[in-house]
């Protein structure tokens, strides 16, 4: 099967070279929202009216990352790459004089710039360089080879042992070791394991997973079925949100070229191991992102969490050992099995190992998608590959981590991004979402709203989240709306011990972190706002 | 072990209800699959109504009560009927301080529609969602699932004109 592989992988290659030039446009959401699929239309009429198609192939590639520029175009010519900026379908002709002459210089995004520069891609590697929707495509990047390479070669074991090495953890937001949930996995007993691929990105304010699933499905499918192979189980389902159309599109797409190929199905690569992957749709409730609300909701329920123990991995999906992991924690497993574990652990600080995956957004300058090495500044993050707060604006904060996240203020500029560092200052890694705060947010306001979030997502299962944040929300009104005392003030940080320390789920135990971050580095604007 | 059901028939003899049924066959008939099938129902006929909601939990041996339960704990499904046109405006956290707020406002200011509200003339509906994942164009909304990013509150207002007078 690696010998097929191969072949597939000579002739992609072979049939590129054929191709002096090759012309990609990003058709992942945010460039197609700016009409990138007409732009690759133009490229593609304008190319043919020439009869150039046999020198010029223009096709639709996944997310280049600068999503406020868009859309994005990369003219490949001999290997290098000339990178275009908020290009319309009336530009195809100027571009397509470019291939045999001078870039077009009004468009040029110039690649030398921090934003480019200072990343490391591991699971964006192919973003922006493959169609997403040609396994073949993905193949001759080397996909797949870290399956069958596992199938062939190393025991369900050894695999585990590679992840445990490589220090990954979980990209959802928690942190836990993937090694080690691996091996609790593996450990358990039953015939009947499950895999399931949390898709479920609730976190307003983050787009990671969206843009994997959208820019480079077969990654994460193939993270999938190592995943499966190492604990042993036959049957995988990514939960993904119905609000991502277009991911969805591509992942069923993915799976039916997957299936197609021998990548999944029965028999992977002819060997012994069966699996095969379905989609669940999400109905719109970000507790489903919690892992036993997240089953309940693949067993046709209403998504609300139980108590754990047992965890997943030891009473999962219907009642078996399930693993449960993010899109991003998936997409790292091929790279892990390519280079190695202790590749991945050369990268980053000393407990959060690899890269992380940042939604940039909110009032900064680059928004976009950007994968960074663990233990970076949060100052490089946005000011150099950020470009600084966006107009006359001036930095206040750097939200982190969603409405489970805190507020990072000027004064933490300089910490390094990890997982332990985030939590000292009251926020959270999370799933990778960071918007920047300007002088025009009030972060009061900004309490109030992730409350808004926390209050209205609540399940109602447990009386501390169903009620807490509903009184909280009600305080935070009062507060801001100028209408608070001291007392209040007094009551919401009582309130938040409580509901931090008696809710059911993760939902309701980090829906304060808003509130006592906010109050930890701004409470001078919470005083400002009180009577008398 | 999956019923095989299909002793129970749709409630009218309505062409969608074979979009339903299909779904169902699918997967079976099995309970599990409820949400799947709440989707097929709600992408037929736009929403999900009480004959949706007592036929699918006839066919598919499942309490009415439990249908119910799962149909209004998840935002998605939609148990009133949508307006000819939909705007759904993003509030998620970047779209929040990019102005969010005065779309809504505007919305509220020129055609009195707050979210989950449909305009009397049954035009419009607007709704909001808690992040799209375009934040990177904040703020944006989706107008009949076409995005629309670094949206102003005028250009806003605008197309939903535009629908208006189109009707």
């Amino acid at each position: 099967m690696i010998d097929e592989l191969e072949e597939i992988a000579q002739r992609e290659q072979e049939a590129a070279r054929q191709f002096p030039h090759t012309i990609n446009v990003c058709v992942a959401a945010g460039c197609l929202s700016n009409r990138g699929d007409k732009v690759l239309e133009a490229l593609q009429g304008e190319v043919k009216a020439r009869g150039l198609e046999g020198r010029c192939r223009a096709r639709g590639v996944g997310c280049m990352g600068l999503c406020c520029q868009g859309p994005l175009v990369a003219v490949v010519s001999g290997g290098r790459p000339t990178m275009y900026q908020t290009v319309t379908p009336e530009d195809a002709p100027a571009l397509v004089d470019s291939l045999e002459g001078e870039p077009v210089r009004r468009l040029l995004l110039p690649t030398d710039q921090p934003f480019f520069s200072r990343q490391t891609k591991i699971v964006l590697e192919n973003s922006g360089a493959i169609d997403p929707e040609r396994i073949e495509d993905y193949v001759a990047a080397g996909g797949y080879s870290s399956l069958f390479k596992v199938l062939a070669m190393m025991s369900p074991t050894e695999v585990i042992d590679e992840v445990h090495r490589s220090g990954l953890r979980g990209r959802g937001g928690a942190g836990y070791p993937t090694g080690l949930k691996w091996s609790t996995v593996a450990k358990a007993s039953g015939e009947n394991k499950f895999v399931i691929c949390n898709a479920d990105e609730g976190d307003p304010g983050a787009f990671m997973d969206r843009s994997v699933l959208e820019s480079d499905p077969h990654r994460v499918l193939e993270g999938m079925a190592i995943a499966a192979y190492a604990v042993g189980a036959k049957y995988g389902y990514i939960y993904v949100r119905a609000e991502y159309p277009l991911a969805i599109k591509r992942l069923e797409k993915a799976l039916r070229q997957a299936n197609q190929m021998g990548a999944l199905g029965r028999r992977v690569g002819r060997m012994t191991f069966d699996f095969s992957v379905d989609l669940r749709l999400g109905a719109g409730a970000f507790v489903c992102g919690e892992e036993t609300a997240l089953i309940a909701s693949i067993e046709g329920k209403r998504g609300q969490p139980r108590a754990r123990p047992p965890y997943p991995a030891e009473r999962g999906l219907w009642g078996h050992s399930t693993l449960i992991n993010n899109v991003e924690t998936f997409a790292n497993i091929p790279s892990i099995i390519r280079h190695g574990g202790a590749w991945l652990a050369s990268i980053g600080t000393e407990k959060s190992k690899g890269t992380k995956v940042f939604a940039l957004a909110g009032r900064i300058k680059n928004t976009g998608l950007i994968e960074v090495p663990m233990g970076i500044r949060l100052r490089d993050i946005i000011y150099d590959i950020g470009g600084g707060v966006v107009g006359d604006g001036r930095f206040k904060a750097v939200q982190t981590g969603g409405p489970s996240g805190g507020c990072i203020p000027a004064p933490f500029l300089d910490m390094p991004v990890d997982y332990e560092s985030l939590a000292e200052v009251v926020s959270i890694m999370g799933s990778g979402g960071m918007i920047v705060l300007d002088d025009t947010s009030s972060m009061v306001d900004v309490a109030r709203y992730f409350m808004e979030f926390s209050m209205s997502e609540s399940c109602g299962k447990c009386v501390p989240c169903r009620v807490g944040t509903v009184q909280m929300h009600g305080l935070l009104t009062k507060i801001a709306r100028g209408e608070g005392t001291a007392g209040d003030v007094a009551l919401l940080e009582e309130l938040s011990d409580m509901v931090r320390n008696t809710s059911l789920c993760g939902l309701g135990i980090a829906a304060p972190n808003p509130v006592l971050s906010t109050l930890k580095h701004f409470r001078n604007e919470y005083d400002a706002l009180l009577k008398g | 072990m999956p019923v095989i059901s299909g002793s129970v028939a749709p409630p009218t003899d309505d062409k969608r209800w074979r979009l339903v049924d299909g779904a169902m066959r699918r997967c079976g008939y099995r309970a599990s699959a409820l949400i799947e099938v709440l989707h097929a129902a709600q992408s037929a006929f736009g929403f999900l109504d009480k004959d949706s909601l007592r036929y699918v939990a006839r066919a598919l041996r499942a309490p009415l009560s439990a249908v119910y339960g799962v149909a209004t704990f998840y935002h998605y499904f939609a148990m009133k009927p949508p307006g000819e046109h939909t705007c759904v405006v993003c509030t998620g956290t970047a779209c929040h301080v990019n102005g969010a707020q005065k779309l809504l406002a505007a919305v509220k200011e020129r055609f009195g529609l707050a979210p989950g509200e449909t305009s009397a003339d049954g035009q419009i509906s607007l709704l909001q969602a808690h992040c799209v994942g375009s934040c990177g164009l904040a703020p944006v909304a989706v107008l009949d699932r076409e995005l629309l990013g670094r949206l102003s509150a005028d250009r806003l207002a605008d197309r939903l004109s535009g629908w208006r007078r189109a009707s």
